[in-house]
């Protein structure tokens, strides 16, 4: 026994310690002859052992003064000491653990006992696992003050021999809390480790590389799966909703897979793309969508997911330079341990979900007297007899089962993870439905003693998906509840307005449960993600390492649309039968050299990293006509189409720290992309960061209650190339399809046209400020970071108008004005309650932001309003948003509303804000904006023994939503030509008659949508051991979205875009789940 | 390894390869002649030309008709879409969204034909070998690609009278600030191109169906000196009778049936000097003709697939009845040109949303002279061809030309007026006099002839009916009985997203 596994428990402290690469490693035998040249003293050992431990030292002794300090830093972290007995150092396995913590404790020394000669020694065995009742192997067990000790074996078993009496056994294993156990008179110990959170928090992931967390100069937040939003998540952007500052996360709609609207910091475009750039397992990932999915990142398992790393402010995110203006969400994905011995998890997921609300309108006897007053008298005759709830009718209690099984541990000392899952996931929307069968295989081997490391990710995905008419929510608002479902007729039995003549009503909304239950829109859609990672350290100069990454990104994506000639929208045209698909590749390849070096003698280190990147996006888009249920072509199928962007670049970082305390790092991207013009396509991004270790001052020091602060400073330029268009700046000519075809004489020309271009397009910039303050109280618990932040985007990629006449489009995408940004990001994690039995954890986090446009196009002409944005429902073409210098982005633009003296609108009468006697569209203002002045997220996690409980709440302060259900509830919008509509019951506050479409643009219907929702409560019980110890289990119960306190009159405030027009609504869910594991 | 960065779209072509190949120059001219028809690459919506707002709103036809007809007594539209009321109410702003998308059409048009006769001149024709029967065809392409040049910038003139953007050829494509031109520089400049290319236009009836010839090129002068006076301050009316009588010697011949003008096989018709071409399976889209068959339809009509060939009714178009009154009687049975729907109908209007009130007139049909559905199966999108010229106008516009002391015969001018009214009349029940025939009359013919085909507003300013107060109609300027409106109405405003796009522009001045 003894030291017998002690090489084992040196590795992993060497693979722990690695991100302080200013060491290189050498046997215990090469550092004791080292220090025995330099000091001149002498050593005692035992030789083979010494030749079989690695130590991690400086990788040179200049500077070292001081042996003893030295030898404190070298052994320690092996799990070693040493005393010191008439100047020979005696090396000997520590008793305390190593130093993960940075816990530098030594075990008193105490002679060996002569006690302990006369006592028999005990036997004393057990098994030590981790929480999930694995077995850990390598873990130190030491007989407290000795130097006696063992560790475990690969199942995590140990024998020792300890003194009959008082023995003290202490278990320790790196990034696990130790543990003192008391022998008493027992001859079994089984000990339980647990995880020390804080120890794993320690190193963040950054761009092409990691950084240790006190190291780090820019705003990146690490979020780990402990962390996680829980219950029936099955997009991985859901998992860490509300638990970041500076990110809002908006589901767009309730349908299964949906995508949802991520901002960092309030994004910093107009035109081109808010979204930030996801970067998986190091492989950056398109963000455009993929053709038969709602949302490219549902193909995504979130089960697979170890970590975010959410890079905010541009010195951490300008390593990504051209594509990191919006920030940067990286996402780590889980792997097999090293030394990690066969470990089986299964999990199981049942969620029930349903539609909590439906929007009240008028029925009834209601509705009648409505009809008969405001219903022209031919139309009166319309009112059925049925009283029919069209909203209910359309949703249904939705089931959905999420299986996933994981198999991780080492196979000839190659650790790797498999993990299958299968998500069927039923909407609250009837017939909607995604299924989700995802599996991955993770490699994580070494080679060459440590010095090549080799990472390999392969994850695919099938997924199907059947869409339904998310239109119908809307129908079924206004739909005639006085009509019956059904009727006996040539839709399909389903009642359908039709003419005197029985010849359908083309103007008519359509039956909504026709239209779910007679679509068929199904898709299939595929994806892998992977990338071989090869780190080579150099045996010359371990300090630097070579990085080569090679990642893929493939997706297919295909689906069939199917109405049959029963469904009324297209009876005429005998039905319809489409098709689509789209091919996606995108191929990375990315080189650094890393080279890190510790300069004791200037107590510096530095940290310098320079690489190349390419990467490769390419879309096609088969083409395939329409038919109708005949097989006659209804439309031909136009020319494929195919998409290309290459993205090529050239990186460095330097990181230095001096003393530990100042920490400094610049980085420099510079990016070629094919979407511009060999004049313009090469930008360059540079940042430049500091921090200030505040804490570790000497003046700090006799200020206890402080236990960290940090400042940091950043600065940073970064891009914007992702606008949709591939060749913005190219001339070219594109053909028509067939029905866009010209006749010239006897023949149809497909026409060639040739499309608008901007050659001198370039890069959006945008600048950002960021000031941070990183705080630890109490021995950190209390801990916190303040972020204010300014960016300012230039050359702000805009679609905009082009004079008239100078290009071959009226609106192209260029370079034009800039936008700012200036915001507060907060965030406060309380450890409220740590002891053995109980732990509650608090976070808090809220964020400040606000935009401005600050320049609109070459002239700054004062009487031009701005550029309209944002469609609404009611009429076509009209608009409810502005975007104007001086106001932020999306601002509404409305007239406004002139009130009673009881408050109530008066209808039409708005305000003459410019005096001219006339209420024109020149009385618009602009009055608020759809994005809130501050979001937040409230996190509550609190576990007592075997139990744990947890909630998320999250909440908007400050957006405002159009109401565009709530503004189209006039009475005479009951009346159409041949057909009647209800309207929402908003009308009884308004009364509002007339169809004039002036009333859209009231301001009345703006609303302030704060809200606070609970998005999540959580309610877990461990089982522990069960099954003759063979497994462990745990139960947990989640209810999810299940309180919303807003003012707002709608169905739901949280409403991406602002523009509230009847989604696909939010459900309740509630889930049971169980986890087991072997 | 930086080559990567030079992507093509593989199925698209790029200016340099495309007029290498002579078989492509056909089908970038279709695309000059298919920008008034539809509105994209893609039928009948979905690959926009221009953006910004609808697509099918974006229709130049639909727009060009939309403001041609709807501040005149002609229509009234019953949609709520944002800006369209402000159009029969007359008080638009320099924001109203089909004001633009008008602007927006017509200096595509004019970028779309600029670039064609940038890349078909002889010297670059010779340059990539085109000669011999192929460069002559270009040629005529070449003349052509001017005459639509000249017909938009003339629209443009009509529409937004002088200080509009002027760019030609000669300018680059790119980020530059056209500068504005006067209406007089305009008018010299459309009347110049349409003189020069007269020659090298296809004679007069010999070219193919849809493509515009020397007739054509004529008619568009007569046109342009008709309202001389109103672009420039000085008639032309002398000229107008020229052109006038160039055309009606060009063997032109008026249709039968009055009906058959508007019918899906109108391209049959030989009263027809220049169509915008449809065709349901082929050229489909949301404005143009889809919009002109479905918009006056409405549930009032029964047989709309029997009838009218189209597969439902918009219920948004109808006329007002100053148009209904110049009608000796409403069925028709007099002057069968009086083409209404009457049944379920007022004829006044109280409230211009309600479908019901104000007769939709019912020319446009998407069935064929002998009462066949057009070619599309549910009759969505129709076949019948646009009559942008024809020759019913230029005799009456002979006609008005002469009675402005133009020159030309004054008995030819009676002839030409009472030969239409046969036709309406089939006989001569409606045959006028000598003294008859005045100016009045001559517009209220024209209305009687022409209604619903975009002449009307520019009728009216001609004769400077369109703002004052001296000629009314139901909701002109926003009140159910009528009220005139401010001169400066006459023209639209400069759309407010191109000033600001061009420093250079200068906004009407009433209008700010």
């Amino acid at each position: 026994q003894g030291l017998s596994n002690s090489e084992l428990q040196v590795e992993l402290a060497a693979n722990y310690s690695r991100n302080k690469p200013s060491y290189v490693n050498k046997s215990l035998n090469e550092v004791l002859t080292d220090l025995r040249s330099k000091f001149g003293i002498q050593f005692s050992f035992s030789a083979d052992v010494a030749e079989s431990i690695q130590l991690r030292v400086p990788a040179s002794l200049e500077g070292e003064k001081d042996a003893e300090a030295l030898l404190n830093k070298v052994l320690l972290p092996a799990g070693l000491n040493y005393k010191k007995v008439n100047e020979v150092y005696i090396i000997q396995k520590a008793v305390a653990a190593p130093a993960a913590k940075g816990e530098r404790s030594f075990a008193p020394e105490r002679p060996a006992s002569e006690s302990r000669r006369v006592q028999a020694d005990v036997t004393v065995t057990g098994q030590v696992t981790d929480e999930t009742g694995v077995g850990l192997p390598g873990v130190t067990v030491v007989l407290q003050g000795t130097s006696r000790g063992t560790s475990t074996d690969y199942e995590g078993n140990y024998t020792i021999a300890v003194p009959s009496t008082d023995a003290t056994l202490v278990f320790s294993y790196i990034g696990y809390t130790n543990q003192e156990v008391q022998v008493g008179n027992q001859t079994t110990i089984n000990v339980t480790m647990s995880e020390d959170a804080e120890a794993l928090e320690e190193v963040v992931i950054v761009g092409y590389g990691t950084q240790r967390k006190s190291d780090l100069t820019g705003t990146v937040t690490a979020v780990s799966e402990e962390e996680f939003q829980r219950g029936n998540i099955q997009t991985p952007e859901q998992l860490i909703a509300g638990k970041v500052a500076g990110v809002q996360i908006t589901s767009s709609s309730g349908a299964p897979g949906a995508g949802s609207q991520i901002r960092i910091r309030g994004g910093s475009s107009l035109s081109a793309s808010n979204d930030p750039l996801v970067v998986i397992d190091g492989v950056p990932v398109d963000n455009q969508g993929i053709s038969g999915t709602a949302n490219p990142l549902s193909l995504i398992n979130p089960n697979d997911i170890e970590s975010f790393n959410i890079l905010r402010d541009a010195s951490a995110t300008a390593i990504y330079g051209s594509r990191a203006s919006n920030g940067v969400i990286i996402i780590t994905t889980k792997k097999g341990e090293a030394g990690q011995k066969l470990r089986v998890n299964f999990s199981s997921l049942a969620s029930l979900s349903y539609n909590p609300r439906t929007i009240d309108v008028l029925r009834g006897d209601e509705y009648r007297a409505a009809v008969n007053q405001y219903a022209s008298p031919g139309n009166r005759e319309l009112l059925g007899e049925a009283n029919t709830d069209w909203q209910e009718l359309l949703y249904r209690n939705a089931w959905s089962f999420d299986n996933n099984l994981s198999v991780s541990g080492t196979i000839k000392s190659i650790p790797y993870r498999v993990s299958v899952g299968y998500l069927d996931q039923d909407g609250v929307l009837l017939n909607s439905n995604m299924k989700r069968a995802s599996g991955a295989v993770t490699l994580n081997p070494t080679f060459l003693d440590d010095h090549l490391k080799v990472n390999l990710n392969v994850r695919g995905v099938q997924s199907e998906h059947r869409f339904v008419d998310e239109g119908a929510v809307g129908t079924a608002v206004n739909f005639d509840p006085t009509q019956p479902v059904y009727a006996d007729n040539e839709f399909g039995g389903y009642f359908e307005w039709v003419g005197d003549d029985g010849i359908i009503n083309l103007l008519a909304p359509r039956n909504p449960l026709s239209t779910l239950e007679q679509t068929d829109n199904t898709s299939n859609v595929s994806r892998s993600i992977g990338n071989l990672q090869l780190d080579y350290k150099f045996h010359f100069l371990p300090a630097l390492r070579a990085n080569l990454n090679l990642g893929y990104d493939v997706s297919q994506g295909e689906g069939e649309i199917i109405l049959p000639a029963t469904l009324a929208s297209v009876y005429l045209q005998g039905g319809s039968r489409s098709q689509y698909e789209q091919n996606k590749t995108n191929n990375l390849l990315d080189f650094y050299l890393n080279y890190t070096e510790e300069y004791e003698a200037i107590r510096s280190r530095v940290d310098l990293t320079a690489g190349y990147s390419y990467q490769k996006f390419n879309t096609e888009v088969p083409a395939f006509p329409t038919l109708n249920m005949e097989g006659d072509t209804i439309t031909q199928a136009p020319r494929p189409n195919e998409f290309t962007n290459v993205l090529i670049s050239y990186f460095g970082r330097l990181n230095y720290t001096f003393r530990d305390k100042y920490l400094f790092t610049a980085t420099l991207r510079r990016d070629g992309s094919s979407r511009f013009s060999p004049d313009t396509r090469w930008g360059m991004f540079p940042a430049l960061a500091l921090a200030w270790r505040i804490a570790d001052e000497p003046f700090m020091q006799g200020i206890e209650a402080l236990s960290d602060l940090k400042l940091r400073l950043g600065y940073g330029l970064t891009g914007q190339q992702d606008i949709g268009s591939y060749y913005p700046y190219l001339p070219r000519y594109a053909y028509s399809n067939a029905e866009a075809s010209y006749q010239l004489g006897d023949q149809f020309y497909r026409t060639l046209r040739p499309a608008g271009y901007d050659e001198n397009i370039k890069w959006e910039e945008t600048e950002t400020y960021n000031i941070g303050l990183d705080f630890g109280v109490l021995n950190n618990k209390f801990s916190g970071t303040v972020d204010f932040y300014y960016r300012r985007t230039n050359d702000l990629l805009a679609f905009v108008n082009v004079p008239a006449g100078a290009n071959l489009t009226n609106q192209l995408f260029t370079n034009v004005g800039s936008l700012e940004n200036r915001g507060v990001e907060f965030a406060l994690n309380y450890a409220a309650i740590s002891n053995e039995n109980l732990t509650w954890d608090l976070g808090f986090n809220a964020t400040y932001n606000q935009n401005e446009i600050t320049s609109l196009g070459q002239a700054a002409d004062p009487s031009f309003p701005g550029y309209l944005v944002g469609g609404i429902g009611g009429g076509v073409g009209n608009t409810i948003q502005i975007n104007s210098v001086g106001y932020p982005r999306n601002s509404f633009y409305v007239y406004k509303q002139v009130y009673t003296e009881d408050g109530a609108p008066i209808e039409r009468l708005y305000a003459d804000l410019t005096e001219d006697g006339s209420v024109t569209d020149e009385d618009f203002y602009r009055y608020q904006s759809p994005d809130p002045d501050v979001f937040l997220g409230f996190t509550s996690q609190l576990n007592y023994r075997n139990w744990n409980f947890g909630f998320v709440f999250r909440g908007n302060i400050g957006n405002y939503v159009y109401n565009n259900i709530a503004a189209n509830a006039f009475y005479n919008n009951l009346d159409w030509p041949g057909y009647l509509l209800t309207i929402p019951a908003s009308v009884r506050e308004t009364n509002f008659v007339s169809e004039e479409s002036e009333r859209l643009f009231s301001d009345y219907f703006v609303e302030n949508a704060s809200f606070l929702r609970l998005d999540n409560i959580n309610l877990g019980y461990d089982f522990g051991r069960i099954m003759n110890d063979k497994a462990s289990l745990r139960l947990s119960a989640t209810g999810q979205n299940l309180l919303v306190i807003t003012n707002y009159s709608g169905l739901d405030p949280e409403v991406a875009g602002g523009i509230d027009n009847a989604f696909y609504p939010r459900p309740r869910i509630f889930s049971l789940g169980l986890n087991l594991s072997l | 390894c930086h080559d990567d960065l030079d992507q093509v779209p593989p199925y698209d072509l790029t200016s340099a390869t495309v007029y290498e190949d002579f078989s492509n120059y056909k089908q970038v001219l279709g695309k000059l002649y298919a920008g008034y028809a539809v509105t994209g690459q893609q039928g009948p919506a979905g690959d926009p030309d221009i953006s910004g707002g609808d697509e099918g709103f974006s229709s130049y036809l639909r727009q060009y008709w939309q403001l041609q007809e709807l501040p005149t007594d002609e229509a009234v539209i019953g949609w709520g879409d944002a800006g369209l009321p402000d159009l029969i109410e007359m008080d638009w702003t320099p924001n109203n969204q089909f004001v633009r998308a008008m602007f927006s059409r017509i200096y595509y048009q004019v970028a779309l034909t600029n670039e064609f006769i940038r890349e078909t001149t002889d010297e670059r024709l010779s340059s990539r070998g085109i000669s011999g029967a192929n460069l002559e065809l270009a040629q005529e392409y070449r003349a052509e690609a001017r005459f639509l040049r000249a017909l938009s910038y003339w629209h443009a003139l009509d529409l937004y009278g002088g200080g509009v953007p002027f760019v030609t050829e000669e300018d680059p494509v790119g980020a530059f600030f056209p500068e504005p031109i006067s209406g007089e520089e305009l008018f010299n400049y459309i009347e110049s191109e349409l003189l020069a290319i007269e020659n090298t236009l296809v004679p007069a009836r010999q070219n193919e169906y849809a493509r515009a010839d020397q007739a054509a090129a004529w008619t568009l002068l007569t046109k342009l000196y008709m309202n001389a006076e109103v672009y420039t301050g000085q008639p032309r009316y002398t000229d107008a009778v020229t052109y006038a009588q160039r055309v009606i010697d060009a063997g032109y011949t008026l249709e039968e049936e009055y009906l058959h003008l508007f019918l899906a096989d109108n391209h049959t018709s030989n009263e027809i000097i220049f169509p915008i071409a449809f065709d349901g399976l082929r050229t489909q889209t949301y404005g143009g003709m889809t919009y002109l068959t479905h918009a006056p339809l409405g549930p009032t009509i029964d047989d709309l697939r029997t009838e009218f060939g189209v597969d439902g009714g918009w219920a948004g178009l109808r006329t007002t009845p100053a148009i209904v009154n110049l009608f000796p009687d409403v069925t028709g049975t007099i002057d069968e040109r009086a083409i209404f729907h009457i049944a379920g109908h007022t004829l006044e209007i109280d409230d211009i949303s309600q479908y019901t009130e104000g007769y939709p007139i019912t020319k446009y049909r998407n069935v064929t002279s002998t009462g066949q559905p057009g070619s599309h199966p549910t009759g969505a999108f129709p076949d019948t061809d646009y009559p942008m010229f024809r020759l019913a106008d230029v005799y009456l516009m002979y006609a008005e030309a002469v009675l402005r002391g133009g020159g030309g015969d004054a008995g030819a001018a009676l002839q030409y007026v009472n030969q239409l009214r046969q036709r309406a009349y089939d006989g001569d029940a409606g045959n006028i006099s000598a003294n008859q025939l005045t100016l009045e009359f001559i517009l209220d013919e024209r209305a009687r002839e022409l209604n619903w085909e975009a002449h009307r507003r520019t009728d009216l300013i001609r004769y400077g009916l369109l703002t004052s107060g001296e000629y009314l109609w139901a909701w002109k300027g926003g009140v159910p009985g009528g009220r005139g409106v401010q001169e400066f109405r006459r023209f639209y405003p400069l759309p407010s997203v191109d000033v600001i796009a061009n420093p250079n522009l200068v906004q009407n001045p009433d209008y700010r």
